[in-house]
């Protein structure tokens, strides 16, 4: 599989998984606010 | 409006639009020139005088957006990097920036020095360097979209978020 990173449609994509993968670590498994 | 946050925020910001421009301005137009220059044999006047000025503003200016930024946090600065308190939205951006600073400071500048014959370096080793630039660069663009999220959303990630 060629790495995401090759490309800036990739990158850029990576980025936006990231994203929302760290917003659903937040939300799920750190107490925002406590 | 107090003056010590009011300027921290400020340059902050100034220090940041410069690191993350320079950062964008690297993976979406001068990878992409040096490869057409290198094929006209071009490349040398990017190389030797465009990228040392360039890559000169974007590992200082990466320095400065992190101090500015720690001087912003002041004595929060544990509570975000622990994601405690309030700070836990911001804190996640600015793991990223730190992890983002160290990626200039460990794997990007080091390795540009070999590529532009700053330091020395013989074909195979530039070659390496070659590849570990560009995929520290391109992991710090990956980065700095989930970066300036949790950033920009820091102060009001209730609303935005819904948390």
């Amino acid at each position: 599989m060629k790495n995401p990173l090759e490309s800036v449609v990739g990158t850029l994509i990576s980025g936006l998984l990231l994203t929302l993968a760290l917003v659903f670590f937040l939300k799920n498994f750190i107490v925002v606010g406590g | 409006m107090e003056l010590v946050p009011a300027l921290a925020r400020w340059i902050h910001l100034l220090a940041g639009i410069t690191w993350i421009g320079l950062l964008y301005y690297f993976n979406l137009v001068q990878m992409a020139a040096l490869k057409d220059a290198a094929a006209d044999g071009t490349a040398a006047g990017i190389s030797k005088h465009v990228a040392p000025r360039a890559l000169l503003w974007f590992r200082w200016s990466a320095v400065v957006t992190w101090l500015a930024g720690a001087a912003l946090l002041g004595a929060h600065m544990g509570d975000a990097f622990m994601l405690r308190n309030g700070f836990e939205v911001i804190g996640v951006g600015a793991w990223l920036g730190t992890i983002m600073l160290i990626n200039v400071w460990v794997f990007i500048w080091p390795n540009q020095k070999k590529i532009l014959g700053i330091v020395a370096a013989d074909d195979a080793a530039k070659n390496k360097a070659r590849r570990v630039a560009m995929l520290a660069s391109r992991s710090n663009m990956m980065l700095s979209l989930p970066m300036l999220f949790f950033m920009a959303n820091g102060l009001s990630h209730r609303a935005v978020l819904g948390f």
